[in-house]
């Protein structure tokens, strides 16, 4: 008799008819760019707010030959990142890397990767609030009001108090684009420093949000514009420096205290595409002074032990300032 | 009827219900992500005839117990086809198309009008008909504008109705309301979403 077998989950944790009834949404959401379509969304082996709509997205697309790459805040190394890449690698069993060149499938949490992305490859955003307008109308009914008749006038009322208030569009991360002409969609909280990745971008983007159960997407080559007036256009973020660690400009960057005496350095905040230019021979003016990096932790370790692993020394993320609102910003 | 049920012994399905369902859906989704662009489809499958293999795998890769299906006249009248589809899937087959949230067309070229399906509301456009029309051959004779391509695309498929269209410039007219195509036939799929402006040449 051969021994019991080993507790095993379903290909990528959720059941057959789950994975199909989240497939068919993802075909609405792909038919209809940035409508978000209503899905039975389950209950996951983690909380709401960690990625249970990415999560489930992603299960119900990944097959057996797809390399998946998780990011949090463009870190691979993150709780988050290293807690989702585990359990796909323990409940489907696949590929993971953190080069975002070799993966099919990238779950991401607030960022873009910096590395411009392929047709072949599915972009799955984390989304905790996907209703753009919801702080503006908190009833679901009247939202979907505004958005079947494409009344979008309170987001560019929201838009222009900014400017009457601050002189310029306060609004750094979830910052509303128009899909396609028609809808106008939350890109989930990145910095909108990369709401120009997501224009007439050659990858699939997909956006799920588990807690508020909406599927939505963006096909490749899909125009997506980030709202704006004639007189006070769209302008993303600029940094006065290059990365502290690999010089390198035009990337949306992190600030990293060093001290309680005010010592600090902005780093990439795409810790792969940081990684590969250092690799490349790229050095910053702190690449020296700065602590050794740590090479990456063994995959999988978030599913396995549970132990809560903290970033390495001099990793550490400042996410206060209201994510994406980076302290070493020049406005425009 | 007790005659036909005796003999309806479904023909099997996925060979890997999980892996083959994934690899069509996979199929499914990047054909209308691309609109026009043929993805192929590789189940191994052998259902009753008139009834493709392509078209056959697109139902049991996204249809169950939560989406009647419509089949069209010619299916309809083959027994073996809806008790092969209900073996597998769960689905229930109905016959007014208005309920269905997939349709099977396996003769394209009498083809029922789109405004007898399911059109989706203004406040949920999701809920529309998703027709999986069968096709013989993939081919070029008409241009495809819309999200999902780079510029414009070549595409054409064989058989198609007539007026194929004007029909899809008035579904495209109809956005974000609308029914979506999967074309299905040669080994391969391709998407037609309701997004996509379909013109001659």
């Amino acid at each position: 008799m051969s021994a019991m077998p080993a507790i095993t989950y379903n290909f990528a944790y959720l059941d057959e008819q789950t994975k199909r009834m989240i497939r068919r949404a993802i075909l609405k959401a792909i038919a209809v760019p940035g409508y978000q379509v209503p899905f039975a969304a389950r209950e996951m082996p983690m909380p709401y707010g960690w990625g249970t709509g990415g999560v489930q997205v992603t299960a119900a697309v990944l097959g057996r030959d797809d390399v998946l790459k998780v990011i949090d805040q463009g870190a691979d190394d993150t709780t988050n990142a290293v807690a989702i890449r585990g359990f796909f690698e323990k409940t489907a069993r696949v590929a993971t890397t953190t080069s975002t060149r070799e993966a099919t499938v990238i779950q991401t949490r607030h960022r873009v990767p910096e590395t411009p992305l392929r047709e072949d490859q599915i972009l799955v955003y984390q989304v905790p609030i996907p209703e753009p307008l919801r702080f503006l109308e908190p009833r679901e009914t009247e939202t979907r009001q505004l958005h079947a008749l494409a009344e979008y006038g309170l987001m560019h009322v929201k838009l222009y108090e900014d400017i009457a208030r601050h002189g310029h569009i306060a609004t750094t991360y979830a910052y509303p684009v128009e899909v396609a002409g028609r809808y106008v969609m939350d890109p989930s909280p990145i910095p909108k420093f990369d709401n120009p990745k997501m224009d007439d971008c050659p990858a699939l983007q997909l956006f799920g949000a588990g807690r508020e159960k909406r599927i939505y997407a963006i096909p490749p080559h899909t125009k997506v514009r980030s709202l704006d007036f004639e007189d006070h256009p769209f302008r993303v973020q600029r940094f006065a420096k290059p990365c502290a660690l690999c010089a390198a400009t035009g990337v949306y960057l992190d600030e990293v205290i060093l001290d309680d005496k005010g010592g600090r350095m902005f780093v990439c905040s795409d810790t792969d595409y940081c990684n590969t230019r250092q690799e490349e021979g790229h050095r910053g003016e702190m690449s020296g002074a700065s602590p050794s990096r740590q090479p990456f932790p063994p995959r999988g370790e978030g599913a396995e032990g549970g132990a809560l692993h903290l970033s390495p020394p001099g990793r550490d993320r400042s996410e206060a300032a209201g994510e994406g609102a980076s302290g070493g910003e020049v406005r425009p | 009827m007790s005659a036909q049920r005796a003999e309806t012994v479904p023909a099997k399905g996925f060979d890997d219900p999980v892996f083959d369902g994934q690899a069509t859906f996979r199929a499914a989704m990047w054909a209308l992500a691309r609109p026009g662009r043929v993805e192929a489809v590789s189940a191994a499958l052998e259902p009753p005839a008139p009834l493709s293999r392509e078209a056959a795998a697109l139902v049991l890769a996204l249809c169950d117990y939560e989406t009647p299906l419509w089949l069209d006249a010619r299916l309809a009248g083959v027994p073996a086809v809806a008790a092969f589809l209900r073996f597998h899937t769960g689905a229930a087959i109905v016959e007014d198309p208005r309920e269905a949230r997939f349709a099977l067309v396996t003769d394209p070229r009498e083809m029922p009008d789109f405004r007898v399906f399911a059109q989706g509301a203004p406040d949920y456009p999701d809920a529309s008909a998703t027709l999986i029309v069968q096709v013989e051959a993939f081919g070029d004779g008409l241009t495809l504008e819309g999200p999902g391509i780079e510029g414009r695309a070549a595409f054409g498929a064989a058989p198609l109705p007539a007026d194929f269209v004007p029909r899809m410039a008035a579904n495209r007219a109809l956005f974000p309301l609308g029914v979506d195509l999967l074309l299905a036939g040669a080994g391969g799929v391709a998407g037609l979403p309701r997004s996509v402006t379909v013109k001659e040449g």
